[in-house]
């Protein structure tokens, strides 16, 4: 059973600990200056030229953007075969105008985005520079992706472009989070992400009955919304996540968004919920007569490999190599592509951290060498056969 | 040289630098050292990130830098732990030639790094810099190593768009045009084109850097452009915009303090130079004002601008370097 093996490279950690030593300050390195690039999503294009600078200097091949804005190298193997791809998202959460400065302390780095996703990408461009220093020669062709337009209304549209329109066949794939090492996700759940906006018209009669703008109208519909009854199984969760309305005390907003999300492991649940909200939309839209829009901003339908796939079972058994408590996790960003396509893949985190999403997220600088012993683990699990097994 | 010749010639931009592996190999053909010096008190939340970026951008990867080293006034903080763990060298200034009285301050630092670097070029650094780059040293060390007859680059900036809390979005260059601009307008009109003669970023050939005696305090970066401009002239400063400088900006009481000390460092040149008699007819006060309700009291702070001689007067020094009696500045 291969994914009980452990590469001979990453047998001896402390061996490995000091290959990774000698890529350590690139690492960090890399790792400021992309968190310091703003990468709003769709704005991605300085990351990518960053990223792609990096791949040139390690010699990749077809170091290249495509019409997703991707950045893509291929690094090749000494059979070139097969094709195993490792993508980390280019985009944050962050419009350029908050400080992207990060702080290097002894073992933290503080920063906006540093661990989502700058760890991730920082591990790309570093990697075939690791991979030299332990003298890894791959059968398999290693193609790195940063893959833009990932969050929000990205809705994974760059590894999704890539993935439909690349020639070369994709073999089994691997996403790299930055945060939290241990984490393994082998399965995307179904995942429907909705804006409802009220727009209150100029001309609007504000004698009708009991209309007093955007704050109660969609209040009102989050109330609704929350009385739907959520079944333990198959789980399923609906998350409002932020609603946007109002400028003052004392004027009446006449513009709100809603944004929530619906995530089930069934996608008959998924679509379920939607048709109730959609219903929930209509019946307030029409007791105000206003206009009231639900919009599907991002969806990705259930699915990825079981459990007890060998690569599931290869990244437990890396991660306990490593030293790493292992806990499940269920994924909506790049995993679903891969699924939506039959190609086993699973999102794995390089470090620990704290505060994600938040301006100063804070991320450890030490644990990245056990995370970069389960990444290296993996790749070569994969690349001797580890998915053939399933 | 005429200063709008000088301004035209001498003038840099820092991506005319930007090809590092040319700029290397020509630094390697002149057979050049390069040292970074960055002073530090109290640094821990800038000076790691300043560290990881040069050293894998110009160590490891470019090898433009020869040594990259902290100099300490006494942190109280991590400061050097966090330079150390990150792989500078560094020192307490007060380990560097322990024989000598001890001073503190900046220029006390700048001053014993050219007995402890080795570099024929030291770049010196300031390590409270946000928005650190690669571009920081090499826009400075470039026109040195490309123009042998440029001795002392300054950096120059824009000023800071609006970032976060804490950092104004425009000033910084308050002392510089209240009071250097005007000062060298009236004396040395020559030195005016130097857009940011305070910028606390330069790169100095050793043969300049051990002939100039240093100020410890704020007059430091004044000082060494009237002695650089009286022994070498206009035409052995170049200065190089880096776009971009993102700092803390110091309240305007420290203003004074430093404005103070820069003043006293001009007033002694400018009458060795012959422009001025005042005979040390000075006092070495700076009186600051705060209110309590309706009245008013006076804050006394003592500043006197110490100064060090030029390093080459020092025995420990020519020992060092092997340099012979007969080299030693008179």
């Amino acid at each position: 059973m291969i994914d009980n093996i452990i590469p001979d490279v990453v047998a001896d950690l402390s061996v490995f600990e000091k290959r990774v030593n000698e890529v350590r300050e690139t690492l960090l390195a890399n790792l400021v200056m992309l968190s310091e690039i703003p990468a709003p999503t769709f704005n991605e294009r300085e990351r990518v030229e960053f990223l792609l600078e990096k791949f040139t200097e390690s010699e990749l091949q077809n170091t290249s953007t495509d019409e997703a804005g991707n950045a893509l190298g291929l690094l090749p193997g000494t059979e070139g075969d097969e094709n195993i791809l490792l993508v980390s998202h280019l985009d944050t959460l962050y419009s350029e105008k908050i400080d992207h400065s990060v702080s290097v302390e002894a073992n933290k780095i503080t920063g906006a985005g540093i661990g989502h996703n700058a760890v991730g990408l920082a591990t790309l461009s570093v990697l075939p520079l690791l991979l030299e220093k332990l003298d890894v020669k791959l059968k398999s062709n290693l193609i790195l992706m940063g893959s833009a337009q990932s969050l929000g209304k990205g809705s994974i549209a760059g590894i999704r472009f890539f993935l439909s329109n690349t020639k070369y066949p994709i073999k089994a794939g691997i996403c790299i989070d930055g945060v939290k090492l241990g984490k393994i996700c082998h399965s995307s759940v179904g995942m429907m992400r909705f804006e409802i906006t009220y727009n209150l018209p100029e001309d609007y009669d504000w004698k009708r009955f009991g209309t007093i703008g955007a704050i109660p109208t969609l209040s009102e519909i989050v109330t609704q919304i929350q009385k739907i009854p959520i079944p333990s199984k198959p789980r399923t969760t609906i998350i409002l996540g932020s609603m946007e309305c109002g400028t003052a005390y004392n004027t009446i907003p006449t513009e709100g968004i809603l944004r929530f999300e619906i995530r089930s492991e069934s996608e008959e649940m998924v679509n379920d919920l939607r048709y109730r909200i959609q219903n929930i939309v209509a019946e307030v839209s029409s007791i105000y007569g206003i206009d009231i829009s639900l919009k599907i901003i991002a969806q990705r339908k259930p699915g990825g490999i079981p459990f007890s796939h060998p690569l599931t079972n290869c990244t437990r058994n890396m991660l306990k190599h490593v030293g790493i408590k292992s806990w499940i996790q269920p994924d909506t960003s790049e995993l679903s592509a891969f699924s939506d396509k039959n190609i086993p893949a699973i999102t794995v985190g390089m470090t620990t951290g704290v505060r994600k999403d938040k301006i100063y997220e804070q991320i450890q600088i030490d644990p990245i060498t056990k995370g970069l012993g389960q990444l290296i683990g993996l790749i070569l699990s994969i690349d001797r056969g580890v998915c053939d097994e399933s | 040289m005429n200063p709008d010749l000088w301004l035209k010639n001498n003038t840099f931009h820092h991506s005319e630098f930007a090809d590092l592996k040319a700029l290397v190999k020509e630094k390697e053909k002149k057979n050049l050292k390069i040292s970074l010096c960055i002073p530090t008190l109290n640094e821990e939340k800038t000076i790691g990130k300043e560290i990881v970026i040069f050293k894998s951008e110009l160590m490891t990867r470019n090898p433009l830098l020869d040594e990259i080293a902290v100099i300490d006034s006494g942190s109280v903080d991590r400061t050097l732990e966090t330079a150390a763990s990150f792989g500078a060298d560094v020192y307490l200034a007060s380990d560097i030639l322990p024989d000598l009285e001890q001073k503190r301050g900046k220029g006390e630092n700048l001053w014993k790094a050219i007995y402890q670097l080795n570099g024929d070029i030291i770049v010196y650094i300031d390590a409270d810099i946000k928005n650190i780059h690669p571009r920081f040293v090499y826009g400075l060390v470039a026109p040195l190593i490309y123009k042998d007859e440029v001795k002392y680059v300054k950096a120059f900036y824009d000023r800071p768009l609006a970032f976060s809390d804490g950092i104004r979005p425009s000033g910084g260059g308050r002392v510089t045009e209240i009071l250097i601009r005007p000062l060298f307008s009236l004396f040395y009109p020559e030195l005016t084109p130097v857009i940011q003669p305070l910028s606390g970023e330069y790169a100095v050939k050793r043969d300049v850097l051990e002939k100039i005696p240093f100020p410890i305090g704020y007059g430091v970066e004044t000082s060494h452009l009237l002695d650089v401009y009286k022994k070498w002239g206009l035409e052995a400063f170049a200065q190089t915009d880096l776009d971009q400088r993102v700092h803390r900006n110091q309240p305007t009481r420290d203003l004074g303090k430093m404005a103070f000390g820069i003043l006293q460092a001009f007033l002694k040149r400018a009458e060795t130079h012959g422009l001025l008699e005042l005979k040390d007819q000075y006092a070495h006060v700076l009186r600051q004002y705060q209110a309590h309700n309706n009245s008013y009291e006076s804050i006394e702070i003592h500043i006197r601008e110490e100064e060090r001689p030029p390093m080459i007067k020092i025995p420990e020094y020519r020992k060092k370097y092997n340099i012979k009696e007969d080299k030693k500045e008179k």
